[in-house]
């Protein structure tokens, strides 16, 4: 690490917001030299709770992210926002407009409130806000709360990086619920109707029960609640704590109905967030997260890395336009390409293993 | 891995600072920076100087476009540049003033820190062009 990134370093343990926003802009740039910050920043990190809140446009996530940021601050908590907005894929620009929703915690500097946008890559922005997650905790942030528009399986990798996922269903849109059940359903800790104050709600707060009912006793088993993945064996988590009948082994998609215009139902959701934060700590769900978290931060580190080495290796092999113009012209295909791209790195790894069997 | 490709992006905050609701100038360069490629944080009406300043500082924007048109620039400019000054980030944001403002007031502007200030009748190329040209290099 460089003298520069050192002082960035210091400054940000400190305190200094100006240090905090500019880790965060090498992390967003993948700056030289950010992979090191962030190595160092890992220490420091741990004590935050992380919320993630998603929902579909419109549905009142930013108003509901200022309202929670204000009562958190009252309580004494200090709070960190990062709010993601979509970019446009031609041109790479980007409105960012969350920000003019946060009204109420503005000239308190103790709400740091970044707005990002996808930059390209693959995977990318997920990776880039888990690091700037980092980055609010290692700062010392008490809550950090990542706030996206549930439209795709990138946003629901970006959401899951946080401890809790809260999703935003408006009241009447009884249809939607039921696109929302394949994606977003799953990911949800505590689901939010928001805009209770108008007509529908009673019915779309009905629907989310019965499907939270049918849920829990179908074949999911509920299982989907505790384990952020499917795939792992997530069944441990549950019976953690079977000796102990006090604590909450199993958890429960609970629906809060909010106005967060005027913060009705505000206090409901913090406990709701505090409660499903107690389960993880208790049933070691929480741990088990933190280490799938790990395990998939690995995976996209070295998928990015692998991606950049071939990238040369490409250059090297003619280019990716040549290559698809001879793919187009049908002198070859793309998996004989692919092959032969690859054909040097596999015979370099296999020269490793004869020298160190 | 020194290889791997920066991302960088020119960011933006467009800022309505003081008891100002004409904002059709600034939604309109707000979106031709967006088509230009840059990362734009609109700030929203009637904002007050500390909140311009927060919003700078957080977002770490590499320049501050402020629009006015209500006459107080003299008084609501300085406040933001002192703001920037006192989170240390003056020296590295491109301040930018848009809207009317008199000839005689330009120089104490300029003197302040803000770096070019664009009256009616500017084109939009120019104004990206001097973002582009500008945008400091950090």
């Amino acid at each position: 690490m460089n003298a520069d990134d050192e002082t960035l370093l210091a400054e940000l343990l400190e305190g200094k917001h100006r240090a905090l926003a500019r880790t965060i802009s090498k992390i967003e740039n993948r700056a030289p030299g950010y992979r090191e910050l962030i190595s160092e920043l890992y220490a420091h990190t741990g004590e935050a709770e992380v919320i993630g809140i998603t929902g579909s446009p419109g549905a009142g996530k930013s108003t509901l992210v200022d309202k929670l940021a204000e009562t958190y601050r009252e309580r004494g908590e200090t709070v960190g926002v990062i709010a993601i907005d979509p970019s446009s894929p031609f041109t790479g620009g980007a409105v960012l407009g969350d920000r003019i929703r946060m009204a109420s915690t503005v000239g308190d500097m103790d709400v740091f409130v970044r707005s990002m946008s996808a930059r390209g890559t693959l995977g990318g922005l997920s990776t880039a806000t888990a690091d700037a997650v980092k980055a609010m905790d290692a700062f010392g942030k008490d809550k950090i709360i990542i706030e996206t528009v549930g439209a795709g399986q990138n946003e629901i990798d970006i959401v899951r990086t946080a401890d809790t996922v809260a999703v935003l269903v408006p009241p009447g849109s009884g249809d939607d619920v039921q696109t929302l059940k394949a994606g977003i359903l799953e990911i949800a800790d505590v689901f939010v109707v928001n805009k209770a104050d108008r007509p529908g709600t009673d019915r779309t707060v009905q629907e989310l029960r019965e499907m939270i009912e049918l849920d829990s006793g179908g074949g999911f088993g509920g299982s989907g609640h505790h384990g952020a993945d499917a795939g792992s064996d997530g069944g441990g988590s549950a019976v953690a704590t079977q000796d102990d009948p006090e604590k909450r082994a199993t958890w429960t998609t609970p629906i809060v109905e909010t106005v967060a215009t005027d913060g009705t139902g505000v206090d409901e959701f913090i406990d709701e967030l505090a409660a499903h934060r107690e389960y993880l700590v208790d049933s070691g769900a929480r741990a088990e997260k933190a280490r799938q978290r790990s395990a998939e931060e690995i995976r996209t580190l070295l998928r990015e890395d692998v991606h950049t080495m071939l990238e040369a290796e490409l250059e090297r092999a003619g280019g990716i336009d040549d290559l698809a113009a001879a793919v187009a012209a049908g002198e070859t295909d793309p998996y004989t390409v692919a092959d032969e791209v690859l054909s040097p790195v596999e015979d370099c790894l296999a020269e490793l293993e004869t020298r160190n069997p | 891995m020194s290889s791997e490709p920066e991302q960088e992006s020119i960011r933006c905050l467009v800022a309505k600072v003081g008891l100002d609701g004409h904002d059709r100038g600034a939604h309109v360069i707000a979106r031709a920076f967006r088509d230009a490629g840059f990362e734009v944080v609109y700030s929203g009406l009637h904002k007050a100087p500390e909140e311009i300043v927060q919003a700078a500082v957080q977002e770490d924007v590499d320049v501050l476009g402020i629009s006015i048109l209500s006459g107080a620039h003299d008084t609501l400019v300085p406040k933001i540049m002192n703001g920037l000054e006192e989170y240390d980030a003056k020296d590295d944001t491109l301040v930018l003033v848009g809207g009317v403002i008199p000839e005689e007031d330009r120089p104490e502007l300029e003197a302040e820190g803000v770096s070019a200030i664009f009256g009616p009748g500017t084109s939009i190329e120019e104004t990206i062009e001097f973002v582009r040209e500008n945008a400091p290099d950090r």
